[in-house]
């Protein structure tokens, strides 16, 4: 499995990211500056969290416009696989390749902790490791996380299984408490209709070593892992 | 010519920060004050003199960057 990362001015997540792929691709990566409009041969193209262009007007607003999406969205359009992390994750609905949008915290602060994730399908390249209704923990550290979509877009998606993962307690509630940032009905992560395209807000390539406090989130990189292997 | 956008979220969309603004203005003592939204005014100046032109491109910028329709509506006032 090839992976690339794409770089924008203000990430600062690209590294950890890289350091999740290589340990269970067992490949370094390639690291893609947001310029750059090639991604042959790539069979996954990571957008890291971070803060590019420094959240100016919105966040992801002006990375959705660089150069480098024209060439995601030809790549997903292929049939590519894209995971988008927290600003990742912003940059693919402000690019219009995943609905809805994220808004401000609900709460306004900047959330910085742990969080549990409850897996909606375990039948995607992204959470074939996971079981359906597992719940695991991964970081948080957003200031703009509350996804947001209107009434239809947000049924279609619930329709269409298109919730990968939602904010849940340990036991796999989705309470309001669970639900930090005030996601609508708790939605962590969004599937494209075709299951290739992935944006979640938590960060589970910061979960995937002992030594960061656990490998809840080692299994969606393993799972990557076995793309076109 | 100048175009002045202004960017508000839409009805119905929360916001979080106007709602702070109301909060603190309350604690100033200020009372009769309903919901408050808070938006963005983005300023451009435009080679352009033709006043259909310039709202034309400057609605163009706000669609394709200035503001995110799924969430925003915008508005176009031109100056001078």
């Amino acid at each position: 499995m090839r992976a690339g990362i794409v770089v924008f001015p203000g990430i600062n997540r690209e590294r950890d990211m890289a350091i999740a792929l290589a340990r269970s691709t067992g490949r370094q990566p390639r690291m893609i500056w947001h310029a750059e409009t090639d991604l042959a041969g790539l069979d996954l193209v990571v957008l890291p969290g971070g803060f590019s262009h420094g959240d100016y007007l919105r966040c992801g607003a002006m990375a959705a416009r660089s150069p480098v999406m024209a060439a995601v969205r030809a790549h997903a359009e292929r049939g590519g696989y894209v995971l988008g992390v927290c600003n990742g994750f912003q940059i693919l609905t402000e690019a219009g390749l995943l609905p809805g949008a994220l808004l401000r915290n609900a709460s306004l602060r900047f959330l910085a902790m742990d969080c549990h994730l409850r897996v909606e399908r375990s039948d995607t390249a992204f959470t074939c490791r996971y079981q359906r209704g597992q719940v695991f923990r991964a970081p948080m550290a957003h200031g703009d996380g509350n996804y947001f979509a209107d009434p239809e877009t947000l049924d279609r998606l619930e329709g269409e299984g298109l919730v990968a993962f939602r904010y849940a307690t340990p036991s796999g509630e989705p309470t309001a408490e669970a639900n930090r940032n005030g996601s609508a009905r708790s939605i962590a992560g969004v599937l494209s209709p075709d299951l290739r395209t992935l944006g979640v807000m938590p960060h589970p390539e910061d979960m995937v070593d002992p030594l960061l406090g656990g490998e809840d989130g080692k299994p969606l990189f393993d799972a990557l892992a076995e793309l076109a292997a | 010519m100048k175009a002045i956008v202004t960017v508000m979220l839409k009805p119905g969309v929360l916001d979080p920060q106007g709602r702070a603004i109301g909060h603190a203005l309350a604690g100033l003592g200020f009372d009769g004050i309903g919901e408050v939204r808070a938006g963005k005014v983005i300023e451009l100046e435009l080679a352009e003199s033709d006043p259909a032109q310039a709202r034309l491109r400057a609605e163009e910028m706000a669609r394709r960057l200035l503001a995110n329709t799924v969430i925003e509506s915008f508005r176009v006032n031109l100056e001078g």
